[in-house]
């Protein structure tokens, strides 16, 4: 019925690697968006808090391991929350120090700042970890295989896959109840839409904007965590990519806008590895630009993105 | 009932304008209170120093609340070479303590703007349940999880809101977003928002600016009942005379960033200076300065 390299098979698997990948970019373009859904600037060091929360994944991971829990599940949980809080220290630190104290400045001086965080966190990195390629150790090995007619014709998704896809679900809907069912989502819509108002509501806007930070940075972790598990190496420049191509999939989902944030990542994704499976491997970055250009032609504020007003 | 609010001497200057200048006056609890003027005379610049948007650059206002007195102005950085150690305390201060504003609010002031300023892609129950942001339980987890204890609070908070969508004939609005309805709604829920914030005094600006003689007549009935039924302290910017002669307790009359005139509305009616102020100088001749003065 198929045979080796059938064209729906090759489609089919690079579905599936698609969604993981736009998985990911969908989850850094989250801290991308709500920051700049909320005090309208791009955080060019998003990307960074990325990388270093795969180090600090390995690290802990390492550190918890040494400190005996030898059970690979509890060794993981802690590592996850551990990693979590401090990734979001770190975006926390980041706003603080980078970006507060140019609240009310012109709109290019906090992006200056934030190109210069960005350059501080990769150098820090470099310096304190080396510039070589970390390996990160095998866990949960294993895949699931639907084969097709014949052995060899196989459509797969490793286990970590499989949880890449199930913790980006998870995530997404705590941030969905987060945002739209709890007093402090209420909070960040109100700040985002008028500021000033919402201060006067007795809502302290400094903090939620502190809050969007830590909660990119720790969607960011979550990213990093999972692809850390997936590709098992990551060096301190893994961000300056990750964080372009999330970048690019925060704007062509409508910069602002979570779901849409969301959506324009897993677009990407799948552009980008339909296209590599399908055409042409070398290509795939273009079409994905080429894509988001189009889009933009059309819908200059970004699929999900409102004319003028932005949500979050 | 003493005064719930007390200002005294508050200057403020913007560069070489003087937009306030020494202006003092009491506002007694309970009543309802109006500053009226005409343009330009300082009175939207006294709400922003009263809710913590402006520093003075002289002078103080304090909350009286419980018997209690809170200063709602913060003294300037000033400058470095006068007083270097109270520049480097103003420095610390604004380098650890998040900005003021939202802190006015927590001591029981509100106020309302001349132009709207609804949270326009919110519904208008969304807009009162924000306004309870700090009453409400607002910690991270408990939300994510829908704690029972939260859950709670989220219900009192949506009794609270109904009841004041209620008190402003506004039932219909909750799932409509406040950008989609009509003036004169939008209006009453920025009131109705104002209210859900629990504050002790509630600073309206210009509330029955483009409101017809009908709205009005609603908008002073709602006015007085705030003051009587929920024990609230009302000061208000009016240029509706209909509005503040009928309803205000006392009048406060601004020219120039200067009071010219306090009293009840028929004492104000009848003050010269007012009516100068308002209708310019019998004697044509005269030098512009005396104005001042007089």
């Amino acid at each position: 019925m198929f045979t080796i390299g059938d064209p729906l098979i090759i489609l089919a698997q690079q579905l599936i690697n698609g969604l993981i990948l736009g998985s990911i970019y969908g989850l850094i373009a989250i801290g991308y968006t709500m920051v700049y859904g909320i005090i309208g600037m791009i955080n060019f060091a998003h990307g960074e808090i990325y990388m270093i929360s795969s180090y600090l994944f390995a690290i802990f991971l390492a550190l918890v391991g040494l400190f005996g829990v030898s059970s690979v599940p509890v060794a993981l949980l802690i590592t996850l929350v551990v990693t979590l809080v401090i990734t979001g220290l770190y975006g926390f630190s980041v706003e603080r120090i980078a970006y507060r104290p140019l609240r009310g400045s012109s709109r290019l001086a906090p992006l200056i700042s934030a190109i210069g965080m960005s350059l501080v966190l990769q150098n820090f990195v470099l310096l304190s970890q080396g510039a070589n390629t970390q390996i990160f150790p095998s866990i949960y090995e294993g895949v699931l295989r639907w084969s097709m007619g014949s052995k060899d014709n196989f459509v797969q998704i490793t286990y970590i896959q499989a949880m890449i896809i199930g913790v980006t679900v998870v995530s997404m809907i705590a941030l969905n109840i987060l945002i739209n069912h709890t007093p402090l989502g209420r909070a960040c819509r109100a700040t985002q839409q008028d500021r000033t108002m919402a201060n006067l509501m007795g809502i302290n806007t400094d903090r939620v904007i502190s809050l969007t930070f830590v909660i990119g940075a720790a969607m960011a972790a979550v990213a990093g965590m999972l692809i850390t598990f997936n590709f098992k190496s990551f060096d301190f420049f893994i961000g300056f990519v990750a964080g372009i191509k999330a970048f690019t999939a925060a704007v062509l989902g409508g910069i602002g806008s979570i779901p849409g944030a969301m959506l324009g990542g897993i677009i990407l994704g799948l552009a980008e590895s339909l296209f590599a499976g399908l055409v042409n491997t070398d290509y795939k970055d273009v079409f994905a630009f080429g894509l988001l250009v189009t889009v933009l032609v059309f819908r200059p504020t970004g699929i999900l993105g409102q004319p003028e007003v932005e949500k979050i | 009932m003493g005064p719930i609010v007390i200002v005294e001497k508050v200057s403020i200057r913007f560069g070489g304008l003087l937009a306030l200048n020494e202006v003092s006056f009491q506002m007694e609890e309970r009543h309802i209170q109006a500053i009226i003027g005409p343009n330009g005379a300082g009175k939207t610049t006294l709400f922003n120093c009263l809710t913590g948007f402006y520093k003075p650059t002289e002078g103080s206002i304090v909350l009286r609340r419980d018997g209690k007195s809170y200063h709602l102005t913060q003294p300037p950085m000033g400058s470095f070479r006068g007083n270097p150690a109270g520049w480097m305390g103003g420095f610390l201060r604004n380098l650890f303590t998040s900005n003021p504003i939202h802190r006015t609010a927590l001591l029981g002031v509100s106020r309302t703007y001349q132009n709207i300023r609804l949270f326009a892609q919110m519904t208008g129950i969304e807009n009162l349940l924000v306004a309870q942001h700090n009453s409400v339980n607002h910690k991270l987890l408990s939300g994510i999880f829908q704690t029972p204890g939260f859950l709670r609070s989220e219900k009192k908070a949506l009794e609270k809101a109904w009841y004041w969508l209620e008190f402003m004939g506004l039932e219909d609005t909750a799932n409509i977003e406040a950008g989609n309805l009509a003036y004169g709604l939008q209006r009453r829920l920025e009131l109705a928002r104002a209210m859900a914030t629990s504050p002790r005094l509630i600073c309206l600006d210009e509330p029955a600016a483009g409101l017809n003689r009908q709205e009005i007549e609603d908008l002073n009935r709602v006015i007085v009942n705030l003051r009587n039924e929920h024990k609230i302290s009302v000061l208000l910017i009016e240029h509706h005379m209909g509005v503040v002669m009928n309803i205000s307790d006392r009048v406060v009359v601004l020219d120039h960033g200067e009071v010219i005139s306090e009293g009840t509305p028929a004492e104000v009616q009848k003050d010269p200076r007012v009516i100068k102020a308002y209708l310019g100088e019998e004697e044509e001749d005269a030098p512009p300065q005396s104005r001042r003065e007089a």
